[in-house]
């Protein structure tokens, strides 16, 4: 179906190929995962599919791409589209139309389809993918998830054999991630369709793949089934990496078969009680640095946060969940003091942020918005860092640029903030915002776009943080992340906190909200993989 | 089908077709020009209000008429003002409002007056003329509002295909730079930053463009992915054949143009060229056209209320164009000496036919803003625009106890 036969592609301007050689075969009906590191080629390899790579984005392509018989040399995307269907990161940026139904006419009217069989196979979309009590929504008012579907079914309707989905779930809540994934595999079983997808969160979807496709660094690439491929991988789910740790074999992908070759492990753990190490580490007394007190916030007629209490304490990493919408990010905005604020008190050590100028209230509680970018101006690295000392007052110098130094070594100061890796720039975000020297640092879904390597060199700099005695808020839909670093975890729903306690007791009370090691191994209370090797090391 | 239930199928709510409210308005518009008449002006304009009031849909687009009225309010300011800054000319029998200092200016500049006294009746002139302007940003306005600007590209002719590009990526973006801009000034007042001033401008606007710049080619990148532009069946030779029409013709209108407009009068030759431009470009239309190859998802019916509605609209433009009623000082009341404009008859009830749009057309759909369980958007989560109303139910989690 799709044949790239030694493909290099090598963008203006850049030193080396970001793919070098490759060669690979995918069959009809396939489910393909790609996986890498950030920035290793997963959506250069994607794009060149439908000939976006390089008809779109520049650069050279050496070697031949190949779908259903055409060639991408030949055919630019729009003489592809028939046969390939692509669906970006962000679906909204892809939108042409208003509403659901005429985003899913919208390809076929491209195509030249005759009007009667788009209007049946508009309803068949609708049906296929669930969407039917959509379809005269417009498209702003629509969920993460709905939104993604309704991408998926805008692509599905022109019926391409191939489609290719650039990381779909990576803006959704789980449930939301679990509803499109649903639906992924559907089309691969009834419909026979051939789906090449990349994903960061493999926890989320390498058991439905029948081939996994690296995207190795120095631009080559390893494809074969997924268990053999993952042995070895640089990124693996908590699912494989307990698997090798336990040195199971064969290597399991899903949690249904880790918990079927899990149960002398569990047996080996059963001794060891882990449930003490997630006491609060602090005595009840100890003085909160951050709380707040009926805190709502509204926006025009919409309760989006409503009567939160809560308390953050110094050495201390909170994780906060919620689905999409359901107040994090106005609860955060309004603990800074940025947001708006309709209602309860927020105090500080004694302060109210939003009572103080934006100057004063950053020196007490900083916060890394949803998109670090948005805090980015200037053209390269270290000018960011030096407006952000020179912003603190001059005894600052050389703090933020020292705290990028150890957050993200090796970051090239004469580097455009845009050109950084997603890490880096959330690296650098973090830096600014730290070098004020805040007691309290919120971060909203630092996650986005981060492979594992990251991610666990984010949940290292968080503990590191609340060790110097800082207290850290995190809102995340990553259970993983939060299993990893969170002491505590709060839950929000409609703007209502709906739970908040230890991190053990709140993430495996949900099979929603549960580590894949948590649901691998319960009833024993361990949530990461790191917790059950020290757990064997004692044991040793 | 009979006449009662054809009659029906024109009442179920549904959009009008987008030429019918543009024929309709500029049929209005063209009444104006014709006109200085201020109750006349103002008549069109409280038509204009009336049928937006009752036919627009709940789109964003469909509130914005409101601005296009003050866009016009200000026309008409500016207009008045250069008047009184700029007149300072008094001939017998004029009424002084009030006078000016005068600004001496160097001789080269004769002729040109700055200050000096303001007469009643040049500022009467001053706002007539910005009335009739008002009017017609009126007239756009309510156009705009009522028709939805991606189905009136629908309509274009095909061979004009690429330009709907261009205004499909500035539809779409252009309300997220917005957004992007309330973000972006949000996220550097947390670096303490006072978002004025040279730096604060630099500090929102480069964000924003830098990412209303990514938006734009990744839906740019989107279209081309879903086939937008793919080549049709005509071949290479037709295509260039189209473009090459396309172009002459379009030299020759504006050549015919120029020559019509700066000649003594009017010469054949010009309007043989005008006519030979126009025959050109309609050609070179048509063969561009069959280089696309698209079909239409539900294409706007037109029905009888379309031609009501064209109608409606046309009536006032018919009786204004040609005098119909004008009266011994026809539709320009006169400003020297001022005197109270009279309401001519005839021209006052063309125009009020136009509301009969109102009736003629039907309710427009009404869109489904969030259905059971509608959350909002991921972006909206952030404070910076504010979240639909949710009705999600909470989800199925066990307060938090730990085991």
């Amino acid at each position: 179906m799709i044949r790239f036969e030694h493909v290099s592609v090598t963008y203006a301007g850049a030193g080396a190929p970001v793919l070098r050689d490759v060669c690979l075969d995918l069959a009809e009906g396939e489910l393909v995962l790609v996986v890498g590191r950030t920035g290793a080629g997963k959506s250069t390899l994607l794009q060149a599919i439908n000939g976006l790579v390089p008809h779109f984005t520049g650069g050279t392509l050496a070697g031949r791409v190949v779908v259903a018989g055409r060639d991408t040399r030949t055919h630019p995307p729009r003489e592809l589209a028939d046969v390939v269907g692509v669906v970006g990161q962000d679906p909204r940026a892809g939108f042409v139309t208003d509403t659901v139904e005429e985003e899913l006419a919208y390809g076929m009217e491209q195509l030249g389809v005759p009007a009667a069989t788009m209007r049946k196979r508009v309803e068949e979309t609708l049906d296929v993918l669930g969407i039917a009590p959509l379809r005269e929504r417009s498209l702003d008012t629509l969920s993460g998830g709905e939104q993604q579907r309704v991408a998926i079914g805008s692509v599905l309707a022109a019926h391409p054999s191939v489609l290719v989905l650039d990381e779909p779930t990576s803006a959704l809540d789980p449930p939301a991630a679990e509803e499109v994934l649903a639906v992924v595999t559907r089309l691969v079983h009834d419909l026979g369709m051939t789906v090449v997808l990349a994903e960061h969160r493999l926890e989320r979807v390498v058991q439905y793949a029948d081939r996994v496709v690296e995207v190795l660094g120095g631009g080559g690439v390893r494809c074969g089934p997924p268990a053999e491929v993952l042995v070895a991988s640089g990124v693996a789910p908590p699912v494989v990496e307990l698997g090798r740790l336990a040195g199971w074999d064969p290597l399991p992908l899903s949690v249904r078969d880790a918990r079927r070759q899990a149960a002398p492990l569990r047996a080996r753990l059963e001794r060891r009680s882990v449930a003490g190490d997630w006491e609060p580490a602090q005595s009840p007394r100890a003085a909160p640095a951050l709380s707040a007190q009926g805190v709502t916030v509204r926006h025009g007629a919409v309760v989006a946060v409503r009567e939160v209490s809560l308390h953050l304490r110094s050495g201390e990493v909170a994780g906060m969940m919620g689905r999409n919408g359901s107040g994090k990010s106005s609860l955060l905005w309004a603990l800074q003091g940025s947001g708006g604020r309709q209602a309860g008190r927020v105090d500080v050590g004694g302060r109210d942020p939003s009572r103080l100028r934006p100057l004063e209230a950053r020196r007490v509680v900083g916060l890394v918005p949803q998109d670090p970018a948005d805090l980015l101006y200037l053209d390269t690295v270290d000018a960011e860092c030096a407006e952000a000392d020179r912003a603190c007052g001059p005894a600052a110098a050389g703090t933020a640029s020292g705290l990028l130094d150890q957050f993200a070594p090796g970051v090239d100061g004469g580097a455009h903030p845009r050109d950084l890796s997603e890490g880096q720039r959330l690296a650098l975000a973090l830096a600014i915002q730290l070098s004020a020297g805040p007691g309290v640092v919120l971060l909203d879904e630092p996650t986005r776009g981060l492979d594992y390597a990251a991610k666990a060199a984010l949940a290292g700099v968080l503990r590191q943080l609340a060790g110097e005695g800082r207290a850290i808020l995190v809102a995340t839909h990553d259970v993983e992340f939060v299993a990893a670093v969170a002491d505590r975890v709060i839950v929000m729903a409609t703007g209502e906190v709906v739970a908040d306690g230890a991190t053990a007791g709140v993430v495996t009370a949900s099979p929603a909200f549960a580590p894949q090691v948590a649901k691998i191994l319960a009833p024993l209370a361990f949530l990461t993989v790191d917790q059950v090797a020290g757990a064997l090391a004692v044991r040793a | 089908m009979s006449g009662m239930s054809r009659w029906w199928s024109g009442r179920v709510p549904r959009d009008l077709h987008p030429v019918a409210w543009w024929v309709w308005a500029l049929g209005l518009g063209v009444a104006i020009t014709r006109t200085t008449n201020p109750i006349l002006v103002a008549l069109v304009v409280s038509v204009l209000g009336v049928v937006v009031a009752s036919r627009r849909g709940d789109a964003p687009w469909a509130r914005g008429l409101k601005y296009y009225l003050v866009m016009g309010a200000v026309v008409i300011a500016v207009r008045v003002v250069l008047r009184s800054v700029f007149g300072g000319d008094v001939t017998a029998g004029q009424a002084v409002l009030f006078r000016l200092p005068r600004v001496p200016l160097p001789s080269w500049a004769a002729g040109v007056q700055v200050g000096g006294p303001v007469t009643a009746q040049e500022m009467l002139a001053a706002v007539y003329g910005g009335l009739v302007l008002a009017g017609l940003i009126a007239c756009v306005g309510a156009a705009n509002t009522l028709a939805n600007p991606r189905r009136v590209l629908r309509v274009l002719p095909r061979a004009l295909y690429e330009v709907g590009v261009a205004v499909v990526v500035a539809v779409s973006v252009a309300p997220l730079l917005v957004e992007a801009a309330q973000r972006t000034r949000r996220a550097q007042r947390l670096r303490g930053r006072p978002a004025r001033g040279l730096h604060g401008l630099r500090a929102v606007a480069v964000p924003v463009l830098e990412d209303a710049l990514e938006r734009s080619i990744h839906l740019a990148a989107a279209m081309d992915s879903r086939g937008y532009g793919r080549r049709g069946e005509a071949p290479a030779r037709v295509r260039r054949l189209g473009a090459a029409g396309l172009l002459g013709g379009m030299v020759g209108i504006s050549v015919g143009a120029y020559g019509l407009l700066a000649a003594a009068g009017p010469g054949w030759v010009e309007v043989m060229t005008l006519a030979v431009g126009i025959a050109a470009c309609v050609a070179g239309l048509a063969l561009g056209g069959r280089r696309v190859r698209r079909s239409s998802y539900r294409p706007d019916a037109w029905r009888w209320p379309e031609w009501a509605v064209c109608v409606a609209g046309l009536v006032p433009a018919a009786v204004l164009a040609a005098g119909l009623g004008a009266g011994a000082s026809g539709f320009n009341p006169p400003t020297d000496p001022p005197a109270w404009p009279s309401v001519p008859l005839i021209p006052a009830v063309a125009v009020v036919v136009a509301a009969l749009a109102a009736v003629a057309a039907p309710p427009p759909r009404r869109a489904v803003t969030a259905g059971p369980g509608g959350e909002h958007r991921a972006r909206a989560a952030a404070p910076a625009s504010p979240p639909p109303p949710a009705g999600a139910p909470a989800p199925s989690l066990s307060p938090a106890v730990p085991p």
